[in-house]
């Protein structure tokens, strides 16, 4: 799960990690009314105002703007919000600004790159540090990887303060500052294990010239796995940063994701999955969504399954590829005549069984009398269904 | 010949009680899995229905102690998984098979530091797997168990369901299997790739090797370099996600592609540049090691 910026600054606030005094405003007057009050606290005129969306590169995308007055800082608002903004992470249609972050200007001295993230070839928490902050952090971590520096977090101990110490002589950090950075990642190395973050970077984290240490930005992400122990953090989810089926198929606790092709596909298993939208690219034709239906599903979930498929207007073709194990193939046969029965069957359906009584899930859709074109195999239904909807483009 | 399950387990069922844990109790009775105990807090001395022969404990101590356990499967829910693990570790079972999805990772980077330090001994495969199983001798887990038959490939993947799928191709093709391994999708998990594959290559039984890996991490990478290196027998390959977008997660809470990393053709470029014959598609994965072993007779 992500949230936005925002929402990060007020969790590390919570936990004591130091940010920029800042405001939210969800509408243009809202942000207008922030200024002032964000001018007063900071004791300065030099406002941000900040795009919240949860894609990064918003800086190049024109979705951050410093601003020196009042009225730069209420032209600011005004252009960012409601832009559809592009970054490399958005996709070329973009995102549209619907929430800001109106926040204090600071005197700043040096730029750094902070992040942590669970790595995987030691299976430990890792802390990473760069003397390269504001920089698109995955560049230089393909083209000066001596610039990041990594410091594991031990599970018995958590973050030790002599690893502070070591990253801060490292990065070059002095005096104030440098003991300034020993209590910044004490507290965000709290927040990180407390609240199951599967990503935390901030980019950048400043010093300042007052000998201060901020996160200037907080992008966070949660561990899916770990939600249940943090159901506050459902009212941070934003439904603008959700699309409508990916919503729905989450009620159902589907493993669905929306993608930009035609063919919608349900499918049983993460990875046959993956596979089938790859083999439908291969055959030429391209996949309307990745749909993991689970193991246990039941005919209920296969219904509301299907109809998150058929409910997107770009669908063109349905692939069902299922290898039954746990799942049953007359559970899904019995949940794909029923949708069919409730919303109707406007486009064509490839449908390919294999597994645990693929007879009798053959037996009910032949008997059903819909009009299915079965698949000997995984290829075989590929190919029908790229030919279904005009063949490879 | 066989690796890591055979004729010599003997199986408790951590959460047998649960429905998942009961009904699939009941399909590795009858494949012939030698069931000795089940394991419930709260459960001892209870019977679950349909398995009325097979002792209920409180403790997976006493199901070492008392029936002579020496493989733990756990069918146990998420928030509780961690704890069994590391029960079943400290209990003395010597091979610990983790089916249940969704353990938080937090939970997962402590059991395996754990495991680590004071069990070095005890094989952990998964959590989120579908199992292991020998054909013909023992099935762990809740793959079905219909599709295997006896042989001399040895499968390892990182999916389920594609694991069920090579492993029809393959006895399709009369290609029977020594032991099946699904190592998970996770991304702190017990067994890698690398392990499995040694046990492969050093089972007598295990002619042949075929691997399931997906995007997300390097452990493809490295299990190539691996093989490269150490393995002399035949090797096949297939790799999930080649068309997933970047920063999206695909179901499994591995597989995803981060920062750059962990994209399908880094992958496939690794195994091919280490010699592997890797499937252009899901479809063709037993035909792939097929024709790799033809070649080499």
């Amino acid at each position: 799960m992500k949230i936005h910026e925002y929402q990060g600054k007020e969790l590390f606030r919570k936990y004591g990690v130091p940010v920029p005094f800042g405001i939210p405003a969800m509408t243009v007057d809202e942000a207008i009314a922030a200024i002032p009050k964000v001018q007063k606290e900071s004791g300065s005129e030099v406002v941000v105002v900040k795009a919240q969306i949860h894609a990064g590169g918003r800086g190049k995308g024109g979705g951050v703007k410093i601003a020196k007055t009042k009225a730069d800082a209420e032209a600011a608002v005004k252009a960012i919000y409601g832009m559809q903004l592009v970054t490399h992470q958005t996709g070329p249609e973009g995102k549209k600004v619907q929430r800001l972050l109106v926040e204090q200007g600071l005197a700043i001295e040096h730029e750094y790159y902070l992040g942590m993230l669970l790595d995987r070839g030691t299976g430990r928490i890792t802390v990473m540090a760069s003397t390269e902050g504001g920089m698109d952090i995955e560049e230089v971590a393909a083209h000066r990887p001596e610039k990041i520096l990594k410091e594991p977090i031990d599970p018995a101990t958590g973050w030790c303060d002599w690893q502070s110490r070591k990253l801060a002589k490292e990065l070059g950090m002095t005096g104030k500052v440098a003991t300034e950075l020993g209590k910044f990642l004490k507290a965000l190395t709290k927040c990180n294990e407390e609240m199951d973050c599967s990503l935390l970077e901030i980019n950048p984290l400043v010093s300042t010239k007052d000998g201060r240490v901020l996160a200037l930005d907080a992008k966070i992400n949660f561990d899916d796995n770990a939600l249940y122990r943090h159901p506050e953090l459902e009212a941070w989810r934003d439904p603008n940063e959700e699309d409508a089926q990916e919503i729905e198929a989450k009620k159902w606790d589907l493993s669905y994701i929306s993608l930009d092709g035609n063919i919608g596909c349900m499918v049983n298993g993460a990875g046959l999955a993956m596979s089938t939208m790859d083999i439908i690219k291969f055959y030429g034709g391209k996949p309307a969504n990745f749909l993991d239906v689970g193991g246990g599903a039941t005919a209920e979930k296969v219904t509301a399954a299907f109809k998150i498929i058929t409910s997107s207007p770009d669908v063109k073709a349905i692939f069902v590829n299922i290898f039954g194990g746990i799942m049953k193939c007359d559970t899904i046969a019995a949940g794909v005549i029923a949708a069919v029965k409730e919303v109707g069957l406007k486009v064509p359906l490839v449908v390919r069984l294999e597994g645990t009584n693929v007879e009798l899930g053959k037996k009910m859709l032949a008997e059903s009398k819909l009009n299915i074109v079965s698949a000997a195999d995984m290829a075989d239904g590929a190919k029908k269904v790229v030919a279904a909807v005009g063949g490879s483009k | 010949m066989s690796v890591l399950v055979g004729n010599d387990t003997k199986l408790v069922v951590q959460g047998m009680s649960g429905s998942a844990g009961a009904f699939h109790a009941k399909q590795m009775v009858e494949y012939g899995t030698r069931v000795v105990a089940g394991v419930t807090p709260g459960k001892g001395g209870s019977k679950v229905a349909g398995l009325e022969r097979v002792p209920m404990y409180d403790t997976v101590d006493e199901a070492v102690r008392l029936a002579g356990a020496n493989t733990s499967v756990i069918y146990v829910p998420p928030p509780f998984a961690a704890d069994s693990i590391l029960e079943a570790a400290a209990a003395g079972v010597r091979l610990v098979i983790a089916i249940t999805e969704g353990i938080p990772a937090n939970d997962m980077v402590k059991v395996k530091y754990v495991l680590e330090r004071d069990y070095k001994d005890v094989v952990l495969i998964g959590p989120n797997c579908p199992g292991v199983i020998t054909p013909g001798q023992c099935k762990v887990g809740i793959m079905p168990g219909y599709i295997h038959k006896p042989g001399g490939v040895g499968v390892v993947s990182r999916s389920g369901t594609l694991t069920y799928e090579v492993v029809h191709q393959l006895t399709a093709l009369g290609l029977g299997q020594s032991t099946a391994i699904g190592i998970g999708g996770d991304p702190v998990k017990g067994t890698d790739f690398i392990d499995a594959i040694s046990w492969f290559a050093e089972d007598p039984g295990t002619s042949s090797i075929f691997m399931i890996g997906e995007i997300g991490g390097d452990s493809e990478e490295r299990a190539a370099q691996f093989i490269h290196d150490n393995v002399k027998k035949p090797c096949a390959a297939f790799i999930g996600g080649q068309t997933a977008p970047p920063g999206k997660r695909m179901g499994h809470a591995g597989a995803i592609i981060s920062g750059g990393k962990g994209a399908a053709a880094d992958k496939i470029a690794a195994l091919k540049a280490a010699g592997i014959a890797v499937a252009p598609t899901p479809a063709e994965m037993g035909s792939t090691l097929a024709k790799v072993l033809s070649s080499s007779n």
